[in-house]
């Protein structure tokens, strides 16, 4: 067989953990920047400060330093406190890396979804209280749905870069599609075909994820110049 | 009692006090017209009735209840409130608009919701397009739902903040026939405007503000044919024609 096409399968085999690790990183990611928005729009100092304290500090650090930490510099945290902790009795190290994955995106999709919240006209809340709904629900019932239809193309965008940016969880003990890619340029020293199939593997999720981002927005697009 | 108790209101942005020391009391079923130049603090009054300006100074009774930060939201419900640019939800259908209120503040029954805000929207005319979307709606026709939409709450006041402003010239008609109609039922109004005819026509009392200050206020015929205050005179002369 070719041994780019051999590559290219290669890598392949990584696109479940890839898919599967983003898929949960990015609803962690979007429950938890909903939270972070949330906090950075509350009334309390306290909250404020504290999301953007998070955030200043996961923008400002590598992913993989993260994912360092998170998967091996807290067992050994916490077995130096006299805790055997190991992640393989949780799960594997799948979990940190998911875990890592969504917090980390939820510092990134936190600004977004602010950014969608404050696009809303601001008579959009006064509408809503004045109709007695308390700020919660005013949220709930007519800012957030309209936000959401603004930041999907920007939420999607998101995706795409988590997806690439998991490729350093094959340094935490994710066979993912790097890793499957590297495991077998160590065994066949097909180095230039194992890493080029690594690269197409990544393409055949990010190109179609992006084409239909681009194809949403020109819909959308069209659709606001008819109204 | 009075339905609207306000003592003492004032109101600053900043350094710029915008409200200085407003006495006021609006009676049930009263229709009380504020008019004055922009800038005179007639809008930010309104406002500071239902709380979605916070009061510097002073106390705002509701049916003789003080309305605080605790109860406000209750409150509220007792007030509708009408913008200037229509403020209704897009995201919803017109029905929806009408029933959201209702039925997540008041914990209504979807259908009884949906029945009486039939009802609403056939009373401002616009009962065919409870399926449309606001944005496929005319200006006049969009403010008409708005009304509706307050109404949908059983309000006990309705407030309006220059209604018509945001209007093509055509279409002021059918948002005013609808506010006389309302009137003429007896709602307890309070309306900022800028339309004059109006207020002579449906207002039982004017207030005419300028710098933070009522500065005159009577009958309609009183306040708009025969000021008595300089102020007023002046500024009646470059609006009506």
């Amino acid at each position: 067989m070719n041994v780019y096409l051999k590559g290219f399968l290669i890598a392949c085999k990584g696109i479940p953990a890839t898919v599967a690790v983003s898929m949960i990183a990015i609803v962690i990611g979007a429950a938890f920047g909903l939270l972070l928005a949330l906090c950075s729009q509350a009334r309390g100092k306290t909250l404020r400060v504290l999301a953007k304290i998070y955030v200043d500090v996961v923008r400002g650090t590598p992913m993989l330093v993260q994912a360092l930490i998170m998967a091996y510099g807290i067992p050994w945290l916490l077995q130096s406190w006299g805790i055997g902790f190991k992640w393989d009795d949780f799960g594997g190290m799948a979990v940190p890396a998911v875990i890592v994955c969504g917090f980390n995106s939820a510092a990134y999709l936190s600004e977004v979804i602010r950014s969608g919240i404050q696009a809303i006209d601001k008579g959009q809340m006064e509408a809503a209280r004045s109709l007695g709904m308390t700020r919660g629900m005013a949220m709930r019932l007519i800012i957030i749905p309209q936000a959401i239809r603004i930041i999907l193309p920007a939420f999607a965008n998101e995706f795409v870069t988590l997806i690439k940016e998991t490729s350093v969880l094959g340094y935490v003990g994710v066979v993912e599609i790097l890793r499957r890619g590297q495991l077998w340029n160590s065994s066949s020293f097909e180095t230039f075909p194992a890493y080029i199939g690594v690269a197409l593997a990544y393409m055949l999720l990010t190109i179609p994820l992006s084409k239909a981002i681009n194809g949403y927005e020109r819909k959308r697009a069209r659709k606001e110049a008819a109204a | 009692m009075s339905m609207i108790e306000i003592k003492g209101l004032k109101k600053s942005f900043g350094d710029l006090e915008v409200l200085k020391n407003i006495d006021q009391n609006v009676e049930e079923g009263e229709v009380l017209c504020i008019v004055g130049p922009s800038g005179s603090g007639k809008s930010t009054m309104l406002r500071c009735i239902n709380r979605l300006e916070e009061p510097t100074g002073g106390e705002i009774y509701i049916d003789g209840e003080l309305i605080t930060d605790k109860n406000v939201d209750r409150i509220r419900t007792k007030m509708g409130m009408v913008f200037q640019q229509f403020n209704l939800f897009p995201h919803m259908s017109v029905l929806d608009n009408l029933t959201c209120g209702p039925v997540n503040v008041k914990k209504a029954d979807k259908k009884e919701a949906e029945k009486k805000a039939m009802e609403l929207l056939a009373r401002v005319g616009l009962a065919e397009k409870a399926d449309q979307f606001p944005r496929n709606l005319s200006g006049g026709q969009q403010q008409r739902v708005a009304i509706a939409r307050a109404l949908a709450m059983d309000p006990e006041v309705m407030l309006f903040d220059e209604p018509t402003s945001a209007l093509d010239p055509e279409m002021v008609g059918e948002v005013l026939d609808v506010m006389k109609a309302l009137a003429k039922v007896g709602m307890t109004m309070i309306v900022v405007t800028h339309e004059m005819g109006f207020a002579k026509e449906v207002a039982d009392r004017v207030i005419f503000m300028d710098g933070g200050y009522i500065v005159e206020q009577g009958t309609p015929d009183e306040v708009l044919n025969h000021p008595q205050m300089e102020r007023t005179k002046d500024f009646l002369s470059k609006v009506l024609i």
